[in-house]
């Protein structure tokens, strides 16, 4: 079955919600959500808590998915989109390398002219052509556009049959999920009863798991928010947190024993969890009883989707590189919400959900793809920097506003950008910083930036040092 | 006729009543061996102490199917891995079992391991396998060139395949089921009293006694310890690990062959190898150990694997890590497989089968009918066996997801529940009624592939496992 609709958006969370609905509302023609789950709202729908604005998860969700069922989007449920057929489309042999000039050189700032489909973004990650493709019947070498103004067709399955829906515009949205304990390489044996936060809680919003169904003694490795979130969802269910495991010496503080500065070192039983081993801060290793064990936090961005289309990557966060209008550097593909870096909170991806509605109406309207800005380099603490170019037009409109996420715990750092060795900025920023959460950054020095100029890098230095013990990111915890 | 797991197994008290076989252990060579029985009119036991097929060594190896180009010429292992390996190719492609023969290179990383090639290919012709082609540096670099910087050359091993090393004890197993044979699953035999003349054998397992007029151990790491059930001592079964990491499958570009290393003085080496599956994988380790439980997964072993790695395919280390997984291979001192028939005994122990099992399977469970019948079972005519289609699980065909017209007959074919494997109700639905289903959501994983993606169950592990629950009540 083939269809058209005016804009297509992949994946029916805040973010791709709110998009459909502020561009139904704006007459974008006919806007279709497709979401992957049997039901809409994303994430919010098994966040049985309260924090999403004045809302429960739940409530959130569904009200986001009736707004844009009112503002006239069509929103369809279990219909996953598989991959891109593309104006090239059929099955092409499997290559590495393919379509990837300049893969892997390393480059950071070069910047090409002949449009995103000549080669990868320097510095970015290859848009390595995924081997589905040709099983799957999908992505030509050249990525999902073929020369601009083609059009953006997806293949999706639904219990409906198979189809290939053509778009003017995709708004990918397709969010995020937990590095598992295997991508952490966390050693030890594979028993039952090792769960991410997000099977955690689908277990027992969605599916009412309760007690004893998931467990009896849990440990919660994590230092995010997320953690504290999945302490929750044990303790409504009716299962016991021994303890929160936390790699940064200033972790968490909950209702719970807190074990900071320490990491999971080995998983241990057979069949069913029955301890994991923890180096505590000390360098002291002991077992911890439990028969379950949730690994919370470190986010990924669900890129498949991207990334099997040619869509160019940013380094450092693994989403989408994308400017301040959210425009990826495929034409007519954009990106929004937590695909673009992971975990923020839900009305942070809703808000860009709308930001990105205005730059898909020019895209419909007729505005030319302009090529891309110039690269935004995370340095220093910065762990990294969304969005991840500036715009190519130069000081136009009003500055973008960035979202910084420091890379470890910062006392009033100074933020340095610079770019070709030019000072384009400095400041100290009167704030302490944690790793958790994002610093807004309206980057008020962006029209001193050279649009045709090299990458920007942006700096985030400590100002005061302060000896703390915690560590970057959460691999290997 | 019938897969049991718990209750009283059916009484085998009356003279007439004992089965004619008994094979312990449902490991893929068990099951090659007890579908190899169910050719003839015999009453065939396949009894396994674990609850489902595979779950030992089958389920946790390197998934290739070898040419035996690298064997030790004249044993009984390379005549096995040969024959096995052509078997296995027919058999896959008959029974639906994703294959693909991508084809080895050998590559050789320094001046000794380019001298030591020439010498490898001779002895690939002594196995017979005369196809082997010396590589240099600048056609290994066009044909992987994503190769770390170093390689001096290579040698081409054309024939050299990857398989789905989960469906092929489970199509084995539903084969002899559906042919005849009864399999006990969760039925560890604790004692055996050795039968004689006329006398059948007694198996004590944990479901009660069971008689048989001859017995097969197959029983893999516990070959030894169950020969000591029935007074023989012939050989030590020392675990050997190897521990394995999974790929993302936006690897598999990567990677276009199995990648091997030079065998050296310190074993067979690290290799890289692309799964049917779509993912890469890298390992294994070998480490000698005493636990026959110990298949964790440790540190050291993962961080000398990515130092490894990173050498072979730099770019493969930026990929994310999908699994990682340990099994035991079962050495046993000697550069062969340990299969010994006892006629007195009536008794066949194959043991000492080590990481070539797999491919070697079905001339293994050849050869132990014939040392069966030499042993005096009288195996009568031969029939054919019930036929098995095995559901795809193969990236290099089209799986149900991709099924235009297979959705329009079955909705549920469309219904994907775990987005990264893409796999579908209907497909969980089907393993769940199959005629071997999965008695646990590992079980489940080896038939379907659900929760087996780079997500390991966040998005779709609670709707997997409600599913499974709805399907076992």
């Amino acid at each position: 079955m083939n269809r058209t609709v005016d804009v297509l958006v992949v994946g029916g969370g805040p973010a791709g919600l709110a998009a459909a609905a502020r561009l139904a509302a704006a007459g974008a023609g006919r806007v279709e959500v497709l979401e992957r789950e049997e039901a809409a709202g994303g994430a919010p729908r098994h966040c049985g808590r309260a924090g999403f604005g004045p809302y429960t998860g739940p409530e959130y969700a569904r009200r986001a998915v009736a707004e844009a069922v009112r503002a006239g989007a069509v929103v369809r449920t279990g219909a996953g989109a598989t991959g891109w057929a593309g104006a090239l489309g059929g099955a092409l042999p499997l290559g590495p390398g393919r379509g990837q000039p300049g893969a892997g050189d390393g480059a950071v700032r070069e910047r090409t002219t002949e449009g995103p489909l000549a080669g990868p973004a320097g510095g970015h990650r290859p848009p390595t052509t995924e081997r589905r493709g040709t099983a799957r019947g999908a992505t030509g070498p050249a990525g999902p556009a073929g020369p601009a103004g083609h059009p953006l067709v997806l293949e999706v399955t639904a219990p409906t049959g198979l189809e290939r829906i053509t778009a003017r515009a995709v708004v990918l949205a397709t969010g995020a999920r937990e590095r598992p304990r295997s991508a952490r390489l966390v050693p030890g044996s594979r028993p039952a009863g090792v769960l991410s936060t997000g099977e955690l809680q689908q277990s027992v919003e969605l599916f009412g798991l309760r007690g004893e169904r998931i467990g009896r003694r849990a440990v919660v490795v994590g230092s995010e928010p997320v953690a504290r979130h999945a302490v929750g969802t044990l303790r409504r269910a009716g299962v016991a947190v021994v303890a929160v495991v936390s790699d940064r010496a200033d972790g968490p503080r909950l209702p719970c024993p807190v074990l900071r500065g320490a990491t999971v070192r080995e998983l241990v039983g057979r069949g069913r969890l029955s301890g994991v081993v923890v180096r505590a801060a000390d360098g002291r290793a002991g077992l911890l009883r439990c028969d379950t064990v949730v690994f919370t936090g470190d986010w990924l961005p669900d890129h498949e989707l991207a990334r099997s289309g040619g869509v160019p990557l940013d380094a450092a966060t693994r989403g989408p590189s994308v400017d301040p209008a959210l425009r990826t550097r495929v034409p007519g593909v954009f990106a929004a919400g937590n695909l673009l870096r992971g975990v923020e909170p839900a009305v942070v991806a809703a808000a860009e959900g709308r930001a990105v509605a205005s730059a898909v109406l020019a895209h419909l309207a007729g505005a030319a793809w302009p090529d891309p800005g110039p690269a935004l380099l995370p340095a220093g603490s910065l762990r990294w920097v969304t969005p991840g170019r500036l715009s190519p037009s130069g000081a136009s409109g009003p500055a973008p506003v960035l979202s910084l996420r420091p890379a470890t715990r910062l006392v009033h750092p100074t933020l340095t950008v610079t770019q070709d060795d030019r000072l384009l900025h400095r400041q100290r920023i009167p704030a302490f910083l944690a790793p958790h959460r994002s610093l807004r950054h309206p980057a008020t020095w962006a029209g001193a930036a050279d649009p045709a100029g090299g990458a920007v890098t942006v700096r985030l230095e400590a100002g005061r040092t302060e000896s703390r013990g915690g560590s970057r990111g959460g691999r290997g915890s | 006729m019938s897969v049991t797991r718990c209750g009283v197994l059916p009484d085998t008290s009356a003279p007439g009543d004992a089965y004619d076989v008994t094979v312990v252990g449902a490991g893929v060579v068990g099951c090659a061996i007890a579908r190899e029985l169910a050719r003839y009119r015999l009453r065939v036991a396949l009894v396994e102490a674990s609850g489902d097929v595979g779950e030992g060594s089958s389920k946790a190896n390197t998934a290739i199917l070898h040419t035996g180009f690298d064997a030790v010429p004249g044993s009984l292992e390379a005549r096995l891995v040969r024959e096995g390996g052509r078997m296995l190719a027919a058999y896959a492609d008959e029974a639906g079992i994703a294959v693909e023969p991508v084809g080895a290179l050998l590559v050789a990383w320094d001046e000794e391991q380019l001298a030591a090639l020439p010498r490898l290919a001779d002895k690939a012709a002594r196995n017979g396998h005369h196809g082997t082609r010396p590589v240099s540096a600048a056609e290994l670099r066009a044909r992987e060139p994503h190769l770390g910087p170093g390689a001096l050359g290579a040698l081409d091993v054309p024939g050299e395949s990857v398989v789905d090393p989960w469906s092929t004890p489970l199509a084995y197993a539903t084969q002899a089921v559906r042919s005849g044979v009864d399999l006990h699953l969760d039925c560890r035999v604790e004692k055996v009293r050795p039968g004689g003349p006329g006398v059948p054998h007694r198996l004590i397992t944990r479901r009660g006694v069971l008689r048989t007029r001859f017995l097969v151990n197959a029983c893999g790491l516990y070959a030894d310890a169950f020969d000591a059930l029935v007074g023989r001592h012939d050989f030590t079964v020392t675990p050997r690990r190897g521990q394995l990491v999974v790929f993302d499958p936006f690897a598999r570009a990567l990677v276009r062959h199995i990648l091997l290393p030079v065998p050296g003085p310190l074993g067979k080496g690290v290799l890289i190898a692309p799964t049917v599956f779509g993912n890469v994988l890298l390992g294994p380790t070998a480490e000698d150990l005493d636990d026959r439980t110990a298949t964790g997964s440790t540190a050291e072993g993962l961080a000398a694997l990515r130092a490894q790695g990173r050498r072979i395919l730099p770019a493969l280390l930026d990929e994310e890590v999908t699994a990682v997984y340990a099994g035991l291979r079962a050495a046993t001192g000697t550069e062969d497989y340990r299969i010994a028939a006892h006629p007195e005994l009536r008794y066949v122990t194959v043991g000492g089968i080590r990481s070539t099992g797999l491919t070697a399977s079905l001339a293994l469970g050849r050869h132990t009918v014939e040392l069966l019948a030499d042993a005096g079972l009288e195996l009568g005519a031969e029939r054919p066996l019930a036929p098995v289609r095995m559901p795809n699980l193969g990236e290099a065909s089209p799986r149900p997801y991709q099924d235009a017209e297979r959705i329009a007959r079955d909705p549920a074919y469309g219904r994907v529940v775990c987005h990264c494997e893409r796999v579908t109700r209907g497909e969980i639905r089907d393993a769940l009624a199959s005629t071997v289903p999965p008695a646990s959501l590992d079980g489940l994983r080896r038939r379907t592939r659900a929760r087996a993606g780079r997500c390991q169950g966040f998005s779709c592990g609670a709707a997997v496992r409600a599913l499974f629950e709805e399907g076992t009540r």
